[in-house]
């Protein structure tokens, strides 16, 4: 996994409380073996009209967007259905970090196996944050060692986020690696229960 | 020192390893697949020459993208080439690991969360997941089941374990009796509606009280596979001894001494009577109607008796810009009595609404009526097994001679990845559990419901209160 540091970027403002994965990423895009290419569909029903053509007025089609790294959004984000396509399309459209008041879970834990960066803050300040992109053309700065966003005018926020996700996505740490260590306590756990609950553990 | 809730027996009863950081190894005892969600899992499993730990502890459907007619005629005959690749990948992939598959055709195969129960594969004190946020649907055994995204389905399959941190505990405790036409379907809406979508983001709900003990096993899988619509990471209900009967004789259950073990085990998975909950709701049964949604989020709730919001009466400015959003998306004016609205399509079926209960429900309302001649109506059972019951209570002969479409099983129009889908503006009345724009269709309208009422839907031509059809 890419490892998540620090981050300059153009921010966009999605400014849509519930935004669920459906419309981050429509079904019709779900029909994929592979994790890249996902950008097209990204937001495609926002994106464009039926005729496949882009609407101007919403901004992520707004030159003063174009290249946004950063994306801040209202409360529940991500809400919805657990397809992993929905950070996967984000993280391909050129989008690492995500700021937002609240995440729903399943996309909160998605972002951490991407090197998505999910900052949550509190709804005052995401709407100042907010306000500040609205401007356009303006870099945010974040740095997730110190927990920090600098806004374009300049003042730093900081953000409260798990140590332990923290280090995953600093490190860009495999997380199926990490818990292979454990393999030796997973079979003592299976053998325990082939004892104490053997219908879940004979084998066929 | 307090007792423990259900849910912290089960989490106990399953850590494996607990980090530094906060994590917890977890081991899953149940890890069920489909097709969408699983082939960059085993493309990843290849890229790092990892195995599959425990193919006997994981089963396979194909149900996302499923066309609902011709299943008999395999893959090979599935039109979208897109859509045929990912279940022939689904196909290999099982194969090559020797995990148990219901391929497409088999009477076994239907949508994961009416075959994981059916099978007897979901029992009580488990920990099960899938590449699917309506998991939450295998709570009703009183086993802790959640969504999990593809990268952790490849954790799962690789390690059989799940790296968690522990939720709290929520209780919404339903006590009293229903009325006539209200059922799970609306017990769910009505919390929903009580605590929005975000409402249950980072608990676990526990859902108890006399209501919920009176549920069927089918309308406890209604209720707790919408949990994940309250924004919950699970819904958990208490085994009993409905819970037990249904699961007697099961393909999958234990049998003989194993079942008498297994019995006093999961009789274990209660909560104790001096747990304490992070947070507590009641609902009286009797506040409960038919309800509907009438917006584009879950938590848009109304009785089938009232009225949509009034745009004027809201006084926050952004609250009020959502409303008129939804309303416009909707096609509905503000303040309209919702059982003015005129619908279009009748999608009974899916994850929430597709067991023999709902059929039997649906079928109930639909005998001796017809569906109104603007209305296109479709029935999906949720599995094959499902839809041989059905067939052998006369229920697709109720349908038909109503006007409805019988089809073959599958997620089908709850998301719309198959050819079964909405126009542009077309207005449903559906038994599934997402209403979000766009996902029945591009520009559809959905209407989530009862199977009783969608049924009474489809008959009246518009949206109509079950209990008022004469």
């Amino acid at each position: 996994m890419t490892p998540f540091t620090t981050l300059d970027g153009k921010a966009v403002p999605v400014d849509m409380a519930n935004v669920d994965t459906d419309q981050i990423i429509p079904k019709q895009f779900l029909k994929t073996v592979e994790r890249e290419g996902l950008a097209k569909g990204l937001f495609y029903d926002l994106r464009f009209d039926e005729a496949g053509n882009s609407k101007p007025d919403f901004v992520l089609n707004q030159p003063k967007y174009q290249g946004a790294s950063v994306l801040i959004a209202g409360d529940n984000f991500g809400c919805g259905s657990s397809r992993e396509h929905a950070p996967w399309a984000l993280l391909d459209f050129g989008l690492r970090c995500v700021i937002a008041p609240s995440f729903a879970d399943i996309f909160y834990n998605n972002c951490f196996e991407n090197g998505l960066l999910p900052v949550t803050l509190p709804e005052p300040l995401v709407r100042k944050l907010m306000d500040e992109a609205k401007g356009g053309n303006h870099v945010f700065s974040i740095d997730l060692a110190a927990q920090t966003v600098m806004t374009p005018s300049g003042e730093t926020v900081r953000f409260e986020i798990d140590a332990g996700r923290k280090e995953k996505l600093l490190k860009g740490l495999d997380a199926i690696g990490e818990t292979l260590q454990h393999e030796g306590e997973i079979g003592t756990y299976e053998y325990k229960r082939s004892l104490s609950t053997p219908w879940l553990e004979a084998r066929a | 020192m307090s007792g423990k809730t259900l849910y912290d027996k089960i989490w106990d009863a399953h850590v494996v390893a607990n980090e530094a950081n906060g994590e917890t190894v977890l081991y899953i005892d149940l890890h069920l697949i489909h097709e969408v969600t699983s082939p960059q899992a085993f493309a990843g499993l290849r890229a790092h020459g990892r195995a599959v730990r425990r193919p006997d502890r994981t089963l396979a459907v194909a149900d996302h993208n499923v066309p609902t007619e011709g299943q008999a005629r395999g893959v090979g005959a599935v039109a979208d080439p897109e859509a045929r690749l990912q279940l022939e990948t689904l196909g290999r992939n099982v194969k090559a690991n020797g995990i148990e598959f219901f391929p497409m055709g088999d009477i076994r195969n239907g949508i994961v969360h009416v075959v994981g129960p059916e099978q007897g594969r979901t029992q009580p004190g488990m920990t099960i997941v899938c590449g699917d946020s309506h998991t939450s649907t295998h709570g009703a055994f009183g086993a802790l089941a959640h969504g999990i995204g593809t990268s952790e389905v490849e954790h799962v399959l690789a390690t059989q374990t799940l790296r968690q941190r522990k939720a709290k505990n929520l209780r919404v405790t339903v006590d009293g009796d229903l009325h006539a036409g209200v059922g799970a379907k609306d017990i769910a809406l009505a919390v929903i509606g009580r605590i929005g979508t975000a409402g249950g983001t980072g608990y676990v709900i526990e859902y108890a009280g006399s209501a919920i003990r009176g549920l069927s096993m089918e309308g406890r899988m209604t209720l707790c596979n919408l949990s994940i619509e309250g924004g919950a990471k699970a819904g958990l209900i208490a085994p009993d001894q409905k819970t037990f009967d249904y699961l007697l004789g099961k393909p999958a259950s234990p049998k003989g001494g194993a079942w008498e073990m297994a019995l006093s085990y999961w009789k274990t998975f209660v909560t104790d009577a001096d747990a304490a909950f992070d947070r507590e709701i009641e609902i009286r049964a009797a506040d409960i109607a038919p309800l509907v949604t009438w917006g584009t989020s879950p938590e848009d709730v109304v009785a089938v008796t009232g009225c949509v919001p009034d745009t004027a009466a809201i006084t926050d400015e952004v609250k009020r810009a959502q409303v008129q959003r939804a309303l416009d998306y909707m096609g509905l004016q503000s303040g309209q009595r919702i059982d003015e609205a005129r619908i279009d399509r009748v999608f009974i079926g899916s994850c929430t609404n597709s067991r023999i209960e709902d059929l039997r429900a649906a079928a109930e309302v639909a005998r001796g009526r017809k569906v109104a001649a603007h209305v296109q109506a479709m029935v999906v059972p949720g599995s094959g097994l499902v839809k041989e019951q059905a067939e052998a209570e006369g229920l697709d002969a109720i349908f038909v001679e109503a006007g409805f479409d019988w089809r073959e099983p599958g997620c089908s129009m709850c998301l719309a990845m198959n050819p079964d889908k909405l126009m542009p503006g077309e207005r449903c009345a559906s038994t599934s559990n997402r209403n979000f724009e766009g996902r029945q269709g591009r520009g559809g309208r959905t209407h989530l419901m009862s199977p009783a009422m969608a049924a009474a839907a489809a008959v009246a031509g518009r949206i109509v209160d079950v209990r008022s059809l004469a």
